[in-house]
Parts: structure tokens; sequence; C-alpha cells
């Protein structure tokens, strides 16, 4: 079965590598926001996105099915317009992932945002910068390790999502099974060599990026 | 050119209520720390907003609680130095310089920047970090930076504060010099007696939030108008005494001539 472990492992590398692009590019966008902007309904989006922190991933799964599912609020709607849904692909095992990891990369990015110096930030104003001059010239160089170390969690996390992909995506062999679910699935068969395999290379990866993130930021994680 | 500023503005416990005006010369904010002077330099630069007033340069008008104008500071024609210099740290000295030049060529812009590193005496220093020079040489780096976009006013926070006294006298001699080779007004807060006696064309003294003299450099410090501002310019002679005319008891200062006011 070494095809099914070299397939899982590159499915889990590009759902981890896709969803946290996607992390990174949402995540510093809705982080700045929140470190700089006061709105209506700011406190109620800042506990809705981290919900998926402290919640279980299945419950987490769950609100996605209902939300993206094929029968779901905008689920239906692709459905009906495209004949395409989400449901049992790998763009699900992407969007559990997303949704997961998100939080992480939020709450480190922001809480490095807010550290930067707000006179570095009105020095940028008065020396004629806009405000998004400013975020890609001053704030984001600054706030640099703290977004780095976001990004390498949200990887992580990515890379480890089970429970709201298994909701999500399922568990089919050969599609979707990431090697979270695959170990699930072979210790379920009792394939324990198998399943060693993975583990171990799990767990590789995972001390390999944390190394990584605590070398660019003592501090923050 | 004219700047003329209306400001009121209500904080916890603090009330500033200020209007005054001043031409093309070196006008020094004088008064207590918590007197309302930096927070004055901040409205003109557009980082906090008053609550009522007016600050006008010339003819533009760059807020306006009645005409509901607020323009934001990256707009505004002037040049702020921090009190503690606000160096961007990920910067070199030369982009730290560059970072205010906009809308010119890469070629004029490169030309202007060596012009101004070389005359500020920085041009050992170009590529280095904030970080890795002295506090002089920051200090030059942060006039250098907030001159570098040309503003038509320049405005100083206790830029002097932190450095040692041989520096000080030489930053306040490059001051001296810079406002009259790119002849510009400038705007100086400080609580440091010398430094407004050295500097100041023209004195505004702060006290509790309000202007309680404002007047050439000789005046504030020969005939300062009250008790408070005597005390502010360090005049130690003042006494009690009877007002004649005013049939009043009242605290007087004798002005530098020797007269009793």
């Amino acid at each position: 079965m070494e095809s099914s472990l070299a397939f899982s492992l590159k499915l889990s590398l590009k759902v981890a590598s896709v969803a946290t692009l996607l992390v990174m590019l949402f995540g510093t966008g809705i982080a700045y926001v929140l470190a700089k902007k006061n709105f209506p309904g700011k406190e109620v989006m800042d506990i809705l996105l981290t919900l998926p922190l402290v919640m279980p991933p299945t419950v987490t799964g769950y609100y996605l099915i209902v939300i993206f599912g094929r029968n779901g609020y905008i689920g239906k709607i692709i459905y009906d317009m495209t004949g395409f849904s989400l449901m049992f692909t790998w763009y699900a095992a992407v969007l559990a992932s997303f949704v997961v990891a998100l939080p992480l990369m939020i709450k480190t990015t922001r809480a490095a945002i807010e550290s930067v110096d707000e006179k570095l930030i009105n020095a940028s104003y008065t020396l004629g910068r806009s405000e998004f001059e400013t975020a890609l010239k001053v704030i984001f160089p600054l706030a640099g390790k703290g977004i780095i170390a976001g990004v390498v969690l949200s990887f992580a996390r990515a890379l480890g999502e089970f429970g709201a992909t298994l909701m999500l995506a399922g568990n089919m062999p050969g599609r979707t099974d990431t090697m979270p679910i695959a170990i699930w699935s072979l210790a379920g068969g009792g394939d324990w060599p198998g399943a060693n395999r993975m583990v171990l290379m799990l767990t590789f990866m995972s001390v390999i990026f944390l190394y990584v993130a605590n070398r660019y930021s003592r501090r923050i994680i | 050119m004219v700047l003329s500023v209306t400001l009121k503005k209500r904080v916890k416990g603090f009330e500033l209520d200020v209007a005054w005006s001043m031409a093309n010369e070196l006008t020094v904010l004088f008064g207590y720390s918590g007197a309302g002077k930096s927070m004055t330099l901040q409205m003109i630069a557009g980082l906090m907003r008053p609550d009522e007033g007016t600050v006008r340069c010339d003819d533009e008008v760059y807020f306006d609680n009645a005409g509901k104008i607020m323009v934001p500071p990256r707009k505004r024609p002037f040049g702020y130095v921090f009190q503690d210099l606000a160096l961007f740290p990920h910067m070199t000295v030369r982009k730290n310089i560059i970072y205010g030049i906009k809308g010119m060529k890469r070629n004029e812009r490169r030309l202007l920047t060596d012009k101004i590193v070389e005359r500020f005496h920085l041009k050992g220093l170009a590529h280095k970090l904030p970080s890795e020079i002295s506090g002089g040489q920051k200090q030059r780096v942060a006039l250098a930076r907030a001159l570098a976009r040309r503003p038509k006013l320049l405005l100083l926070d206790e830029p002097f504060s932190a450095l040692d006294n041989t520096v000080r006298i030489e930053m306040r001699s490059l001051l001296k010099e810079i406002r009259h080779e790119f002849n510009i007004p400038v705007i100086l807060v400080t609580h440091d007696l010398v430094e407004a006696y050295t500097l100041a064309d023209r004195m505004i003294v702060y006290y509790g939030g309000r202007v309680a003299q404002s007047g050439s450099r000789i005046e504030v410090f020969h005939d300062p108008c009250s008790e408070e501002v005597a005390r502010l310019v360090d005049m130690r002679n003042h006494f009690g005494g009877l007002d004649i005319i005013h049939r009043q008891f009242t605290k007087a200062v004798p002005s530098f001539s020797g007269n009793v006011m």
C-alpha cells in the first residue's frame, strides 16, 4: 500500500497548502480590520471567527454541511446553478481546513499588528502615505514575525485537520483520504504497519513546522 | 505663510481651548508638560480630531468642524518630527528619507535623496538601520525625512529632549540653519527654557490648556504678562503689591526695564 501513503501525503500537502494560502489572504485582511477598525458587530465577528478554535471540529463540520452541503444555504444555490457540490471532494477538505485554521492566523496576526507602535503608523501618514501603503510598507513588515508564525501554525493545523474534514469530505480512499483520515481508516481496519508509517510521517512533519515557527517567533507561540 | 488655529478639545480631566496664528517664523509652544502643546501639534497635523475649531494655512482649510472639513494627515503639507522620532526600524536611513518623497521620477527622487543625505551629513550612514546610529544622527535622519517632501511647515514635538547637552546644542544650530535654508516656518514644542530662549522668534506660552501669553521672545521673557508666565520663564523676582489704579491687591512682576507692571 505504498501508493496510498504517497497519495495521502500528497493530498494532505495539497489541501494544507491551498487552505494556508487562503488563510493568509483572508486572515491578514481580517486581522488588520479587527486590529485597526471599530464598527458595530466587531465583537460578534471576532467571536464567530474564533469559534472553530474552541468547538469540536465535528461541530464546525456540521455547520459547514448546513451551509455548504448539497441542500445547505449556500450549497444549494451553487448546486442549482452549476450542478456542482463541494461535498466529498478535496475542495471540501480545503474548506474544512481553512475554517479551522483561520482563527489561529487571525489571533497571531492581530496581536502582531496591534503591537506595531502607533507613532510609526502616524509617521507614515504624515509622510503622505495612505492607509493601504502604510499597512503594506510599515505595519506588515514590522508584524512579519507574527504573521509568519500564524502561517506556520495554520499550515500545521490544516495538515492535522480531521473532524471537520471527515464530516465534509468523507473518507473516500484515493479521493479525500488525507493523512489523518487515512490513519483513522487504517487503524480501524487493523492495518497497524500502514498506520504506523503515516503516524510517524505526520509526527515528523509537525515537529519540523513547530521548530520553524519557534525559530521565527519565540514570543507569540 | 500664515497658519491660524482655533482648537477646542475636551478629554478626561483636561480641556484645551486655544487660538493663535503665526507667520513665517520659528514659533515655540512653551509650557509645562500636560499643558496641551503636543495635542495642539497633533491636531494641526491631523492626527487628532478637535471637538471644535479650525486649522488654516494660507487659503487652505485643513480642519473646520462647521464646514465638516477634516483633511487626512497624509494630505496636509506639514513635516512632523515625533518626540521619540519614530524612524522606521526596518528601513535604512536612506529608505527612511526616501519614504516621504512621492510623485517624482525615479531619477529625480534619487537625486533629491542624495542631496538631502549630503545636506544632513548622513552620507556614511545611508545604509545603516536606525538601531545602528547614535541619538544625534537619528535626530538628523528624522529632520531630513520630515523635510524631504518639502512641507510648508515643520512641526517638532520636543525632538531634542532625549539628547546629551552637547548634541542638543548642535541640533539647535542645525535647526536654525535649516529654517533659513529651506525658508520654512517651524513650530517647536518644548518645555526647555534654554531651547525656547535660543530658538524662538515668537513664543506662545501654554498654561493649563490655554494660551497664557503670546508674543516675541523678548516680550515674553522680559515682560511676562502674569505670575504663571513669569514662573514659567524662571523670573524669580515677583512681588505682591497694591494696584492703585484698580484698587486691588495683585501679584505683580517687574518688567525687565525695572518698571512694575
